[in-house]
């Protein structure tokens, strides 16, 4: 296994008391395969991903549990310096707003160069010359004439191609992808995710993508992971989730996307809001919005349950997954 | 169709690009709209769809009067509003209201939420004599979903979703007829987005509102939308009933667009084609002569250079009953179907997906005989 996550917990000390953003996260990537991590804004899905890069902001975060094995070491029990050869090198991140997260003041070319000056200790030529061939790589017209250019002037598409550029420069093994695509358009969006997704087969490498979009997640993820306040709700080779979803948070996600078979009736709408990481309601966090929450839901937190019933393993945190999935 | 209520006709809003500092001079212009027409009737729904930059923001902007148009018109109820006095233009402005995307930034953080809500009042103090405010202030917030004891708090209290209705409510205080609701869902969370949607639809019926839906979303477009009008650097490409779009769509942007929307449904990864546009969308400031999206185009002749394809019906379809029939601007539009949905949903072999395509089918027969009965 290339990656493996285990029982991570995340919290972060802030005025009002502890907010508790990852609360037991598991999953896996192995080499050459798509994990899609699905969940709202404050399901901790990003902080996750920081945790594994090791960019969380530490105070005010606090990791207060778990093990991160990256190819069978634990990265938290690392010093700085040997994280620092990982990261970039082995594994690499894709951020969702490529103008903020490239330096306006430095040329596009010398940013893709310091990855090869810092990690490999190439001269500023060298550098460039590699830079350029990582531009064309992600098919940026013209690279030659463009490396020299700072990045306001390049559209956001080709911002983030850019960032993938630099993600994919050490050729590492894991990227983590946070919303990738968010930012930008469809016909745009469509490009971007075709690149990541030929040259994640070209170099077999792990992916790890981060997104609220159910139609991406559909288009390239083999597996899924259904994040909701801190934890895996569910987790499911793609197939399975969408045919047959075994937790009502996610059947309610499905549920909402408006079809075309469904014109002119009200749209399927979760109830209530997604809770405050300061006071996650006891028991199973989706109980308040759940329509299927009884007494046990409201005292008793679910683990994740195996709920394999054909040959491909899936999981779900619901008491109830039976009425879920057959329901 | 009912009656137009809105009717906008060559509108065009170019920023002028200056030279120089002391004497500045003209060298050029953004189009951020360049030409655009369309009919709003009452009661419907009109979806605008587009890309970022393609100007469908900037139409919305004119037709509040927000942004004053270069040229063209838009006329509410037979009255040009970009002509009108001040006086009359106030009128006209209470029943053309606005939902902004960003619920985040389009709240005064100061103010109550009682306050923001009342604040048309302030303007037009003939809808609601001033004992009155309250009230009506708090029927408002039960309107759109909120609890009216809320009134007085401060809109950091609230979540994205409930901002929203806040900012919807605003949009109901003067009791507009037409709502023209710019990105309103894209800032929500998923689970929200379907609320929001629910509640603006819920509003159309009860008081009988036009909206113009602006969004990049094309499912939430579809579900909302009477009719669909497709922008592409500053120009609507193509128009028609929502099947008509999204199920015979003629116009190669419109094609590729809808293909390029990733669809939740893993099965159809196999047995979909999608269009892969090259490039980037051009600058505004510096429009491909004759049909603009000629540069990303895959069936882009020498024609398409020379002469500006005119938005009406192709002639091809011209003499038929093909839901096909509708306006494209495009010299060689053809129907192509790209949206794996009927087929798809009648896989699952059954009862629902059955229903579903023939509710399809339905639809278009309505969309084919509207049009004609004009």
């Amino acid at each position: 296994m290339l990656l493996e996550v285990r029982d991570l917990h995340v919290e972060f000390h802030t005025r009002d008391g502890v907010a508790k953003a990852v609360n037991g996260v598991n999953y896996s990537v192995d080499a050459g395969e798509t994990l899609a991590v699905l969940g709202e804004s404050g399901s901790g899905k990003s902080v996750t991903a920081q945790a594994i890069m090791g960019i969380l902001d530490i105070p005010p975060g606090k990791i207060s549990g778990g093990e991160i094995l990256f190819q069978g070491r634990d990265l938290l029990k690392l010093k700085e310096d040997e994280r620092r050869k990982i990261r970039g090198a082995k594994m690499a991140m894709v951020f969702q707003d490529a103008l903020s997260s490239l330096n306006p003041v430095v040329s596009v070319g010398d940013q893709l160069g310091e990855m090869f000056r810092v990690h490999k200790g190439m001269s500023r030529k060298d550098a460039r010359a590699k830079a350029v061939e990582l531009m064309d790589r992600v098919r940026i017209p013209a690279a030659k004439e463009r490396v020299g250019q700072y990045p306001h002037q390049f559209s956001g598409g080709m911002r983030q191609r850019i960032m993938i550029a630099m993600a994919l420069a050490l050729e590492p093994e894991l990227i983590i992808a946070d919303e990738p695509t968010t930012a930008l358009d469809v016909t745009v969006q469509a490009q971007v995710m075709d690149l990541l997704a030929e040259l994640q087969r070209e170099l077999n490498m792990g992916l790890i993508l981060i997104t609220h979009d159910l139609g991406v997640v559909a288009d390239v993820a083999d597996k899924i992971a259904v994040m909701y306040a801190g934890k895996i709700v569910e987790q499911a080779p793609v197939h399975e989730i969408y045919k047959a979803p075994a937790h009502p948070y996610t059947r309610g996600l499905l549920d909402s996307i408006p079809r075309l078979d469904q014109k002119g009736q009200e749209l399927y709408a979760i109830k209530g809001l997604p809770p405050n990481l300061l006071a996650i309601p006891p028991g199973c966090a989706f109980n308040p919005r759940c329509p299927l929450a009884r007494d046990r839901c409201r005292i008793e937190e679910p683990p994740l349950y195996d709920v394999t019933e054909s040959p491909v393993k899936r999981s779900s945190a619901c008491h109830f997954w039976k009425e879920c999935l057959h329901g | 169709m009912a009656e137009a209520i809105l009717e906008v006709r060559d509108l065009h809003k170019h920023y002028p690009l200056t030279q120089g500092i002391l004497f500045k001079k003209q060298v050029g212009a953004v189009k951020a709209v360049d030409g655009v027409d369309f009919d709003l009737a009452a009661g419907e729904t009109l979806g605008i769809v587009g890309e970022s930059g393609c100007g469908k923001s900037t139409v919305a902007k004119m037709l509040v009067n927000l942004e004053r148009p270069t040229s063209g018109s838009i006329r509410y109820k037979g009255d040009d509003i970009t002509k009108l006095s001040p006086r009359a233009l106030k009128a006209v402005r209470r029943n053309i209201q606005m939902v902004f995307q960003d619920p985040y930034t389009s709240l005064n953080p100061r103010m109550t939420v009682g306050d923001i809500i009342g604040e048309p009042y302030e303007i037009h103090p003939e809808v609601a004599p001033k004992g009155d405010r309250r009230r009506k202030v708090q029927d408002l917030l039960d309107v759109v979903g909120l609890n009216p004891e809320y009134i007085n708090r401060y809109p950091h209290q609230f979540s994205g979703g409930q901002r929203q209705r806040i900012g919807i409510a605003r949009g109901l205080a003067l009791q507009p007829e037409i709502i023209v609701a710019d990105e309103p869902v894209s800032a929500l969370d998923v689970s929200v987005q379907a609320q929001v949607v629910n509640l603006l639809e819920n509003l159309q019926t009860e008081f009988s509102l036009s909206y113009v839906f602006i969004a990049h979303d094309l499912s939430i477009v579809r579900h909302i939308s009477d009719r669909v009008g497709v922008m592409y650097l500053g120009r609507i490409v193509e128009i028609g009933t929502d099947a008509q779009i999204y199920d015979h769509p003629t116009h190669p942007y419109t094609q590729a667009l809808l293909s390029a929307v990733p669809v939740p449904d893993p099965e159809a990864r196999a047995h979909r084609e999608r269009i892969i546009l090259t490039g980037d969308v051009p600058s505004p400031a510096n429009i491909p002569s004759g049909c603009r999206f000629r540069t990303r185009c895959w069936k882009a002749q020498e024609r398409c250079t020379l002469e500006v394809p005119l938005l009406a019906v192709p002639a091809v379809y011209r003499l038929t009953d093909s839901p096909a029939k509708h306006d494209s601007a495009c010299h060689f539009a053809e129907e192509k179907h790209v949206v794996p949905t009927e087929e798809d949903t009648g896989n699952g072999g059954e009862g629902p997906g059955g229903n579903g395509g023939n509710g399809g089918e339905g639809m278009e027969a309505n969309g084919g005989a509207g049009p004609k009965s004009l």
